[in-house]
């Protein structure tokens, strides 16, 4: 079910295993301290560093965290161009080695050692390594592929070297995919080389659903596309005949809730990725909603409702039921995010005076305010881990991206710009992106990316004019 | 170490539904332009000069009241005005109208469309209050996301913080 929920806009991935040297008898030796402890160790560190004395600086301004004692010096690996197998297979070789450098290289964690500077050159994907080639030109990892065309399928296979220990890091691996599908090959390939190397799961192989914009300032065209996380392959939802706002995947990807004013006024609706239908859901006659976010088993959703000017938090169903109320307060509540688990939410209000970050359970009852520092904090957002809370802080007519422990301590502001919110996390924790506006007339929305510990701040090319950004779980 | 092929395949990305049927997300609902800002609403908005029009509701009494930075009261200058729309709404009972309620591009974009619909709650109350039955009244909210003036500073802000009243045709039209 979940796999075919996503569906064609997920080019879905009918995977039986990947075939590993594991499989064919290869038992090889597993490094003590290879690149990969390295990288762990390194990624412990950026950690740790979060909660170091940055945390004391932040409040003076996120330009000012001073990551300095931890930076990570990026871990430098070779990726030779992919070996063509067959005849059919060069550009496509080629194509796959790219994607999988942008990928790597853009993590802000590897470094690529240019092909112009390599010794050893493969012209044959089984060539021996010749490790002290590697060693001269400093590369830590070395990855080496192959690409051929088998019966209308690309077929590439790789495996990853630990050059400092001489040693193959895990089993080779390979995979297939149509043509059209080679950018997932790629992705998928970089997700395995970047678990291995760090600890982690990948998001590589992830898609981003936004709101596309065009159009001037006061008249601004919105519709609701997705794209790759790295902007490639971009598809849109709905034609721009009406405002659509702050689109959100269901936890298998399957489905995208998000707020359309095609009635003359906001309501939410929920879209299917299988066949781009969608429809409106239930609502009380008279009243607004919107901020919909679906509960991490899918099966409800968490919004806005307004009634009589007065917005607060409810939850329903996502197959019908009647709306049931979750806080009752003459302030605004809005912008509600599960915890991983399900069993609690966070949300911002403005009960005390301003708009500040609250915990309560999902089934209601007594918030407990985590925000409170100077400012204004919205838009809060669990990750995927359970351990943080990435938010939108305003203070002194700056925006920020910042991140704080579920317990409110440990505040980190991670960006600063003239207008900086809505924060949605990359499927493994590691990465927040984010909709960057810039001031004035010909001022426009965009999407950044930026790393949980301030590091990496860069823009999402492809997509264009965008906001409201939200990741989708990693493909199958 | 050799690889057996085995089948793992990507299928390709089918092609899309999305977007070859416009009329899908067109109006087509029974509320007819309701950012009325950018349209006559279905609405003739006749003359100025005409105690009776809309365009003399617009722009002789004014159909927008200014809020101050993330507040939703109602200031006097703004009571002036909303006196006026309730006095020509109680007199014009053929119409009915929709206020929208706006927010200035300073706050998140889900707090605005709440922040927006305080605004338009308000003056919907005072309306009211007024004597103007609530049937004949509605709100919206578009939070940040139609501002009357594009520069970012408090000049455009200020202008940017309101709530409109758009004049449509009531039931009994």
């Amino acid at each position: 079910m979940i796999q075919a929920s996503f569906g064609q806009i997920f080019a879905a991935v009918q995977a039986d295993v990947m075939r590993r040297d594991a499989e064919t008898g290869y038992k090889g030796p597993r490094p003590e301290r290879g690149i990969a402890s390295m990288m762990r160790i390194a990624l412990a560190a950026l950690a740790a560093l979060m909660i170091g004395p940055a945390m004391a600086q932040a409040q003076q301004g996120p330009l000012r965290i001073e990551i300095t004692d931890g930076v990570i010096e990026p871990l430098p690996y070779a990726l030779p161009t992919f070996v063509a197998e067959t005849g059919d297979a060069g550009q496509m070789a080629s194509d796959i080695t790219r994607v999988i450098a942008a990928d790597l290289s853009g993590t802000g964690l590897f470094r690529e050692i240019p092909e112009s500077a390599h010794i050893q050159r493969f012209g044959a994907f089984d060539m021996p390594v010749s490790y002290p080639d590697w060693q001269a030109i400093n590369a830590q990892a070395l990855i080496v592929g192959g690409v051929s065309m088998q019966g209308g399928k690309v077929v590439v296979k790789f495996r990853l070297f630990d050059i400092y220990s001489g040693q193959q890091l895990g089993d080779g691996q390979q995979l297939a995919a149509s043509p059209a599908s080679w950018r997932r090959l790629a992705h998928k390939v970089a997700d395995v080389i970047y678990s291995r190397v760090t600890g982690e799961s990948g998001y590589f192989d992830s898609r981003v659903v936004f709101v596309s914009e065009t159009g001037p300032k006061d008249a601004r065209q919105k519709r609701l596309a997705v794209a790759d996380y790295d902007g490639a392959n971009i598809q849109y939802l709905t034609d721009s005949s009406t405002i659509v706002l702050a689109p959100r995947f269901s936890p298998d990807g399957g489905r995208v809730l998000y707020t359309t004013f095609e009635t003359g006024f906001p309501r939410i609706k929920m879209l299917d990725t299988r066949n781009v239908a969608a429809t409106l859901l239930p609502e009380i006659p008279g009243t607004m909603t919107f901020a919909p976010r679906f509960s991490p088993d899918g099966g409800s959703i968490v919004y806005s409702m307004e009634q009589g000017g007065n917005t607060d938090l409810w939850t329903m169903g996502v197959n019908g039921g009647s709306p049931s109320r979750l806080t009752n307060s003459p302030a605004i509540e809005t912008a509600p995010s599960y915890s991983p688990d399900g069993s609690r939410i966070v949300f911002e209000s403005d009960r005390s005076g301003t708009q500040q970050l609250y915990i309560m359970s999902a089934g209601g009852g007594e918030p407990t305010r985590i925000s409170f520092g100077e400012g204004r904090y919205g838009t809060p957002v669990w990750s995927p881990r359970g351990d943080l809370i990435a938010f939108t802080k305003q203070h002194a007519g700056r925006f920020h991206i910042g991140v704080m422990r579920t317990d409110g301590s440990e505040e980190r502001l991670l960006t600063a710009s003239f207008l900086d919110e809505g924060p949605t996390w990359s499927p493994n924790g590691r990465v927040i992106m984010f909709t960057r506006e810039s001031p004035g007339a010909a001022g426009g929305a965009q999407l950044f990316s930026v790393d949980i510990s301030g590091r990496n701040l860069k823009k999402v090319d492809g997509v264009g004019a965008a906001s409201d950004p939200a990741w989708s779980p990693l493909l199958p | 170490m050799t690889f057996a092929p085995k089948a793992v395949l990507l299928l390709a990305v089918l092609g899309l539904a999305a977007c070859n049927n416009p009329d899908k997300y067109g109006a087509g609902n029974g509320v007819v332009d309701p950012g009325g800002m950018y349209g006559d609403n279905g609405v003739s908005q006749g003359s100025i000069n005409d105690p009776n029009s809309p365009a003399y509701f617009n722009q002789a009494i004014g159909d927008k009241v200014l809020f101050q930075v993330d507040q939703s009261t109602i200031n006097p200058e703004a009571r002036t005005i909303l006196t006026g729309q309730a006095q020509w709404l109680v007199n014009h009972p053929q119409y009915a109208a929709i206020i929208e309620g706006h927010a200035d591009e300073q706050g998140t974009r889900e707090y605005n469309l709440a922040l927006g619909a305080r605004r338009a709650s308000a003056v919907q109350e005072f309306l009211i209050s007024q004597g103007v039955a609530g049937n004949r009244l509605r709100t919206v909210s578009y939070g940040k996301e139609r501002p009357l003036a594009v520069c970012s500073t408090e000049d455009c802000y200020a202008q940017n913080r309101r709530a409109v009243t758009v004049i449509s045709l009531g039931a009994g039209s």
